[in-house]
């Protein structure tokens, strides 16, 4: 009963929050954008290599780029207020259908890569922190400082020329392989095959720092008192580090993976280019360098809403993980 | 012995493939069926070459919608949609023979009706179709299979416009009544062409498949052709690498990669099917500028350049120095006399003296800012050369790094710059890809590709006017020849190279590249080794 009080009341205080920082988000993100030099139909002319006044001309009205600033911010808050993100002139399509394209593809390569490097992460931590100072945790240490100053991109490529190149394991780019028409145990092993090389590439840079995370809390719980009773009722040590130590440096750890959320979209920009990845970022820089601002403010804003789902569900973990959060609210 | 035999069976070989029914690359007989896998550099924003010349929809357009006419390596028209053509003695009136028989994907046939229209909506939507088509008056369509262009002007490029990818021929009745850029065609395209539309999946790939009731008996030949969109040049090294990729155009790797990709005994490196477009490459000069209008500035900046090692260092070799804006390539119209600014520093360090920016504290003349634009992996590296060459005679070089909206908006909308590395596509005709530069009625603020240095020479405007309405090809010949002479001397920019574009494919795709536009037309005739 105080679990789903607990778990109402973060619920509700997320919600009042949410709306305002939306808005914000939005409007910050609308005027930002208007700094940027050039726009769509420079973008549009300069791709084709030629233009003329009038297709110049024709270009912005399409995009309603002749209306004054104010009336286009209007014109998009007015739509997005009836749930339509608007229209892009340059592929032809509404936003939402493009999103929609890509966001599974994001969340499959997003939760892929965040739960590889938190599971990976807290075993790591775990295990050095329970042999701390000896040999385990010297070797771990290096390995986890290596993968902590590699760029994701270049474990990636190193990857790929490893597994798709030299060994010839796994493919280099794409989701899927097209045109197999693959059904059942096929499908999976193919998007599978696909999906390791780049959610290894996004999550290594993230299961240093959890592992780090994990072992730093770890090694400060084991000298508290509760720790100690534990020992003293003769628990199994095992049981001890899972039950005690780990619940308790979980909640660390949970917290920054909450807000590495948004450091992961912005990692899978660089991840879904090199691999070829049919995802979220990959729109939304295509977006910038196209200056098809519907697209980015749609982008932008559904990926406000996961993070502000995220932030929910770590809420909610911590609710249950620690009884004590959430009462004060 | 042995050498007769081996010389007879050369000789057999040789006679073989001249037989019809052989692979025209004079391979094996073509095989039927497979999957090819084009690499493609980025999405393109449409699928139909209509609305826009970006490149990415250049590749896919022409496999679904098809052209007038194809091209030799020459840019000698051959029949495609159009069987036969006659040009009236003045240059006024075109008039096509269709191909009969031929149907659209949706089963509706292939008339004048849609060419009239086509023609229509390039005069007013393409981008450069403005201009081809800008002395077409009206399109007459006597019978379903005749189509009149009536001209009010002469237009000697406009035989040489009617490519697949360049005037596309549209289904009438998708397009009459609707706005053509918003017209759901461009997203899910029917045409007359080899391969149907299947699926376009944003971000990843284009699947395009095999038209059973094409207009040509026995094509095409492979059953799926897939896009896929690598962004990463790496990526698409790769891609070739493993085999994963089939073929890409204009060079789709860095230009480092190259010689490692070389060395795989399955790749092949194609130059034939690129003579329909050439680029040069040039440093434009803003005649604005408190340093570039002094004509001696620039004659200097050209002393202090060495186009033969640029070639060399930023371009790995893969490109022909090249004097003048029209490229080597377009051999009917180049001017190969080279610049009368040849490569002495000497003299450049006396004229930049003569022009009144003597070597002040740090032996530096002036400073002042490069911008390039950003299409073209090469651009940062030949700014980089340019601001070791430029010291050298004591002008100190900036480089500024922008992507391509800012840069267009920088040079043709704010014209906030000195001078910049760019680079032109000559296409098939000077009067369309290079007058655009020069002439002085083109400089139009805002529009990229248009008279960027604000260049203003009436007589050279009076040649380029004169040669777009020039039916002789000996007086048109001559005119440009003059043209490229005077601005080669007056060096509103100056021209560098042209850049020698490779198709990579793997050794088992056949017949690819058969036209002037190469992997740019329909491929229709493609097959590979199962």
């Amino acid at each position: 009963m105080r679990m789903g009080r607990r778990i109402a009341t973060t619920l509700r205080r997320t919600v009042i929050h949410a709306g305002p920082t939306v808005l914000g988000i939005i409007v910050l993100d609308f005027l930002l954008l208007q700094l940027m030099p050039g726009d769509a139909a420079d973008v549009i002319a300069t791709e084709a290599g030629v233009a003329t006044a009038e297709t110049m001309a024709a270009i912005r009205e399409r995009f309603g780029l002749d209306q004054p600033v104010l009336t286009q911010l209007m014109n998009f808050l007015g739509h997005l207020a009836q749930f339509d993100l608007g229209y892009s002139p340059r592929y032809n399509m509404p936003v939402l259908d493009m999103i929609m394209m890509r966001l599974p593809g994001t969340l499959l390569l997003m939760v892929t890569a965040l739960s590889l490097a938190l599971a990976m992460g807290v075993i790591v931590g775990s295990v050095m922190a329970a042999w701390a100072g000896r040999w385990p945790d010297r070797v771990l240490s290096v390995v986890v400082l290596l993968l902590y100053s590699m760029p994701g991109f270049w474990v990636g490529l190193m990857a790929v020329v490893l597994f798709s190149v030299k060994l010839g394991w796994l493919p280099s780019d794409g989701n899927m392989t097209i045109g197999a028409e693959l059904t059942g145990f096929g499908l999976v092993a193919d998007r599978l095959s696909h999906l390791v090389l780049p959610a290894l590439a996004l999550a290594s840079f993230f299961v240093a720092v959890y592992a780090r995370l994990t072992r730093a809390s770890m090694l400060e719980v084991q000298r508290q008192d509760f720790m100690r009773t534990a020992h003293g009722k003769g628990l199994h040590p095992f049981f001890i580090q899972l039950r005690h130590a780990l619940r308790n440096a979980l909640i660390p750890v949970t917290t920054v993976a909450g807000m590495h959320l948004g450091n992961l979209l912005g990692g899978a920009v660089v991840v879904e280019t090199l691999f070829g990845w049919p995802g979220m970022g990959r729109l939304a820089l295509e977006a910038v360098l196209a200056r098809d601002f519907s697209v980015l403010l749609g982008v932008l804003l559904l990926s406000s809403f996961l993070v502000i789902l995220a932030n929910v569900t770590i809420d909610l973990l911590h609710a249950w993980l620690d009884p004590r959060i959430g009462e004060a609210g | 012995m042995s050498t007769t035999f081996r010389t007879t069976r050369r000789a057999a070989l040789a006679g073989l493939s001249a037989l019809p029914w052989m692979g025209r690359d004079g391979f094996a007989a073509p095989k039927t069926g497979g999957t090819l896998t084009f690499v493609q550099n980025s999405e393109p924003q449409t699928l139909v070459a209509l609305t826009t010349t970006a490149t990415p929809v250049l590749t896919v357009s022409a496999k679904v919608t098809e052209g007038l006419l194809e091209y030799d390596y020459d840019v000698n028209p051959r029949p495609s949609l159009a069987t036969e053509w006659t040009i009236s003695p003045d240059g006024k009136t075109y008039t096509f023979k269709l191909r009969p028989g031929v149907k659209f994907h949706d089963g509706k046939p292939f008339t004048s009706a849609d060419v009239a229209h086509s023609i229509q909506l390039l005069k007013t939507v393409h981008p450069r179709g403005r201009n081809t088509f800008a002395n077409v008056a009206e399109v007459q369509t006597p019978d379903p299979l005749t189509a009149v262009l009536v001209l009010s002007k002469p237009a000697p490029y406009l035989i040489r416009a009617l490519t697949a990818a360049e005037a596309p021929m549209v289904p009438r009745h998708v397009y009459e009544g609707t706005d053509p850029r918003a017209n759901p065609n461009g997203n899910a395209p029917i045409g007359t062409g080899p391969y149907k539309f299947k699926e376009w999946v944003r971000g990843s790939h284009i699947l395009y498949e095999r038209n059973p009731d094409y207009w040509q008996a026995g094509l095409p030949r492979i059953d799926r052709f897939v896009f896929k969109i690598l962004p990463d040049t790496g990526a698409r090294s790769i891609a070739f690498e493993n085999g994963s990729g089939d073929i890409g155009y204009r060079t789709p790797v860095a230009l480092s990669d190259l010689e490692r990709l070389k060395k795989l005994p399955h790749l092949v490196f194609e130059t034939k099917g690129t003579s329909y477009s050439y680029n040069v490459q040039c440093l434009q000069f803003n005649l604005d500028s408190q340093f570039f209008k002094h004509l001696k500035v620039r004659q200097a900046v050209a002393h202090a350049i060495d186009r033969a090692l640029l070639v060399k260092t930023v371009c790995y070799g893969y490109g022909t120095v090249c004097y003048s804006p029209v490229a080597p390539g377009l051999k009917a119209f180049h001017d190969p006399t080279p610049s009368p600014y040849k490569f002495d520093l000497k003299k450049a360090e006396a004229l930049l003296d003569e022009a009144g920016f003597p070597r002040g504290a740090n032996k530096i003349r002036f400073k002042v800012p490069l911008d390039y634009n950003p299409i073209g992996d090469e651009s940062r590296r030949a700014c980089e050369f340019f601001r070791a060459v430029l010291g050298r005679v004591g002008i100190a070089v900036d480089v500024r790094a922008q992507d391509i909206s800012a840069f267009a908006k920088r040079i043709y909308t704010d014209r906030e710059f000195d001078f910049t590395f760019n680079g032109h596509s000559n296409l098939f005709d000077p009067t369309v890809g290079v007058q655009r530069i020069y002439w002085s009625k083109n400089f139009k603020k805002g529009v990229p590709f248009s008279n960027g240095s604000n260049y203003n020479n009436p007589k050279v405007d009076a040649l380029l006017e004169g040669a777009a309405v020039e039916n002789d090809p000996v007086k048109r010949k001559a005119m440009f020849v003059e043209f490229q002479k005077i601005v080669g001397e007056e060096l509103p920019d100056i021209s560098l190279y042209s850049p020698l574009y490779l198709t990579i494919k793997n050794k088992r795709v056949h017949e690819d590249s058969l036209t002037a536009d190469g992997v740019e037309a329909n491929m229709a005739h493609v097959w590979l080794d199962t």
